[in-house]
């Protein structure tokens, strides 16, 4: 039992700390908010260059098999500074997949391009009639042929427009009709009949709908054998959940520490608001809540390799108790900027929606109390 | 990283879990699940007591050379991981977690002799005199009064919310010796035993229906100058020593885990007509979990950082303060699965000795009483609105 940092995870969050710290400012910021693209290629390229795309991804394809505490020492440090770039989409979940799921010449031909920082990667599942349900998939992959016949309409793709590749999940039909099974299916961005609706993304980052009519695909596109794809999406999801967790924290650190700082700084009936109880014990209890959401995120990512019924009750544990914490220190760090935490010329707004859309993603508290119920009684 | 115990904290959880299993008998087990107050009472927390010490276990925070088992920070952690999980007694923490590190911090080499020993046996028996009708949250404004005669002080005043005083043979008092400029200043930390003449109790019933808590009430008695710890005046220090030690040894979520399973096992019974198929109440019950999740992480990231000799700060404020809000949780979950039963009323005490068939099930009739005397926990120890002052204070700065 150790929860210690060891040399090398202390280099990785230093080395973190400082790109955010340095290179990714208010102005970064703003200027990727305006952005078409809403990240930066050079930041990308940089990423590579510090491994931190090669992160997770195995030795024998080029990466440092770094496991989900790393990934979640990250994406702390990237909280903290609004970072945009399609880390998630590309590395946390899409190379995980292909990871678990392709095959060798699959994981041959993707993930050393994904360390190396020359594809990127999104995951194309969510529909709306699905809500959070992930068993719930009315794609349609046809074979045909040649190959495959995908047909349907996918909804909130993280950072589609940034994608080379995009992994749609589709239910298989196949020469003796539907079979019930999900596949997970590697399409190029620019097939014919794959059209992206692309959006900006609240609290930073795009997402897009994606539709497919009739988009034809090699047989080789479907990952592996077409076995087992939904317990690897609910990995996968589970491992976003805790990545996405240990970025709220450093959101919610941000936040806090922003907002202590106005309470000392404003003066009102002539003297600082954090002279007033009232204040500093609205201040104990944001810090109280951010470190209850550092334990929590730290507690997803050390059982990201558990058992699956222990990995997903911690991470839905993680993702509910993160996106409750999330929401209180998010709202009161308006609260206590008064008026000017409600205008975009403070930063707290920004930080802000990135919580709320990390409250949303992959479903909220309510959602993930229930499921971590529902899988208690089953276990 | 590592969540997991390594192959020696292993065998040392396999030794604690045989000592459990020899030592712990039915009766204990079943006296203390029925007992609604924080500590068990005298007969049976003293039993496990002197099966703890016969071990060498009997106050696992104490320096080897007083009679600490000289544990890891991890094995302190199995140990009370595995005690909660057997549901062992509720021992009075008054002497080995409370006065105990003060004698050891504070106390003259004589007093060191006499009572560390006694407190490890369980021969005496301690409660904390502490807080004063007017002197709640604000403490050190106590004026119970000490003055110097000869050899011995004279005491007089009176104590409140004395935890099992009726049952103490001795007493571990803050006194003012003198008024100093500041209210903290001229306080003394003194040790009394409950036979001194002069020396009354008066039982205070909690709404839960217990007797665990009293008023002492102090006329001209006479306690030896030698019976006092540390330096004249000096009191408020080790008292304040002393408070950081009740705010939580820093392993509480075992306990919690536990009774919220007590609560679980009774959603899921045909007793509540299975109150978990109620969505709200399944959802509630993950929600409490995944806090107590919260709060064991906490508790083993501040264990992991003693274990490399780093200082964990004001975290324990954090650990006090939700640990006392998810018991509530807990007791308030109890309180709505048990539905009807929750209105029935057993004033007989103890309740694993109850003479009658009780009007609800055995296994009921807790939760009620549970739920009303744990209204205390964010009161006693530093109540709320205390610790988010000091949380703000030491972590915040402000």
């Amino acid at each position: 039992m150790d929860l210690n940092l060891s040399d090398e995870q202390r280099l990785l969050r230093e080395s973190a700390e400082r790109f955010v710290a340095e290179s990714y400012d208010a102005d970064h910021r703003r200027k990727m908010a305006n952005d078409p693209l809403g990240y930066s290629p050079a930041v990308w390229k940089q990423f590579a260059e510090l491994g931190w795309l090669a992160l997770p991804v195995a030795e024998e394809f080029g990466g440092l098999g770094g496991g989900a505490v790393e990934i979640g020492i990250l994406m702390e440090a990237f909280g903290r500074g609004l970072v945009s770039e399609p880390y998630v989409a590309t590395v946390v979940l899409g190379a995980a997949l292909i990871d678990r799921c392709g095959s060798p010449a699959q994981k041959q031909a993707s993930l050393p391009k994904v360390a190396d920082g020359s594809l990127k990667l999104a995951f194309a599942h969510s529909e709306r009639a699905a809500r959070f349900d992930l068993a719930k998939v009315t794609t349609t992959a046809n074979k045909t042929g040649q190959g495959w016949r995908l047909a349907g309409n996918k909804i909130a793709v993280l950072d589609g427009h940034a994608a080379d590749e995009i992994i749609v999940s589709a239910l298989i039909h196949d020469h003796h009709g539907p079979s019930g099974r999900i596949g997970l299916f590697l399409v190029p961005a620019t097939a014919p009949g794959l059209i992206i609706s692309d959006y900006p993304r609240l609290g930073g980052g795009h997402a897009c709908n994606i539709e497919l009519s009739d988009v034809h695909v090699p047989e080789d596109a479907l990952l592996g054998d077409g076995h087992g794809a939904l317990p690897a999406i609910e990995w996968a999801v589970d491992r976003a959940m805790a990545a996405l967790g240990a970025e709220a924290v450093g959101i919610m650190q941000t936040l806090l520490d922003t907002t202590l700082e106005y309470t000392k700084i404003r003066k009102q009936f002539g003297r600082p608001l954090s002279a007033n109880q009232v204040i500093r014990h609205r201040l104990a209890d944001m810090a109280m809540q951010v470190d209850e959401a550092r334990s929590m995120a730290l507690r997803a990512a050390l059982k990201a390799d558990a058992a699956p019924v222990e990995r997903a009750r911690a991470a839905s544990g993680a993702k509910a108790k993160i996106g409750k914490c999330a929401r209180f220190v998010g709202e009161q760090s308006i609260q206590l900027h008064g008026g000017m935490g409600v205008t975009e010329e403070l930063e707290v707004g920004a930080y802000f929606k990135r919580l709320v859309a990390f409250d949303t993603l992959f479903g909220g508290s309510a959602h993930h109390y229930s499921r971590h119920a529902r899988l208690g009684r089953t276990a | 990283m590592d969540l997991t115990f390594n192959a020696e904290e292993r065998a040392f959880q396999s030794e604690v879990r045989g000592f459990i299993a020899k030592n712990l008998t039915e009766e204990m087990k079943r006296a203390t699940a029925l007992t609604p107050s924080v500590f068990s009472d005298p007969d049976i927390g003293m039993a496990w007591q002197r099966a703890l010490h016969r071990q060498g276990w009997g106050a696992p925070g104490w320096p080897v050379e007083y009679g600490g088992p000289d544990w890891t920070p991890a094995q302190r952690w199995i140990f009370e991981t595995e005690s909660a999980r057997a549901g062992v007694p509720n021992v009075n923490v008054m002497g080995v977690k409370m006065v105990g590190p003060v004698i050891i911090g504070f106390g003259n080499p004589e007093q060191k002799n006499f009572y560390l020993p006694r407190i490890l046996s369980g021969e005496d028996y301690w409660c904390q005199g502490y807080s004063e009708p007017g002197s709640g949250s604000d403490l050190s404004s106590l004026k119970t009064r000490a003055v110097r005669d000869g050899d011995d002080y004279i005491i007089n005043g009176t104590k409140i919310w004395t935890t099992h005083a009726h049952h103490a043979n001795r007493m571990f008092a803050l006194v003012r010796t003198s008024d100093g400029e500041r209210q903290q200043d001229g306080i003394s930390f003194i040790l009394i035993d409950m036979k001194t003449p002069g020396i009354t109790t008066r039982p205070i019933l909690t709404i839960g229906g217990d007797h665990e808590v009293n008023q002492v009430f102090f006329d001209d008695v006479r306690v030896p100058v030698a019976n006092r710890v540390g330096e004249e005046g000096k009191g408020w220090t080790y008292g304040k020593y002393l408070l950081e030690f009740e705010r939580g040894s820093g392993i509480a979520s075992a306990k919690l885990r536990e009774g919220l399973k007590a609560i679980a096992d009774l959603a899921e019974s045909d007793l509540t007509g299975r109150a978990i198929d109620t969505p709200d109440i399944a959802a509630r019950i993950s929600e409490v979990e995944v806090d107590i999740d919260a709060l064991e992480m906490t508790e083993l990231r501040v264990l992991s950082a003693l274990q490399t000799g780093q200082n964990p700060g004001a975290v324990s404020s954090i650990l006090k303060l939700r640990n006392s809000e998810i018991r509530q949780a807990v007791t308030r979950l109890g309180a709505d699965v048990i539905g009807h039963d929750a209105l029935a009323v057993e004033p007989m005490r103890p309740l694993y000795k109850l003479n009658h068939e009780p009007a609800i099930p055995e296994d009921m009739l807790t939760v009620v009483p549970e739920y009303l005397n744990g209204r205390a926990y964010t009161i006693f120890g530093g109540t709320s609105e205390i610790q988010r002052d000091i949380i703000a204070k030491m972590m915040l700065g402000i």
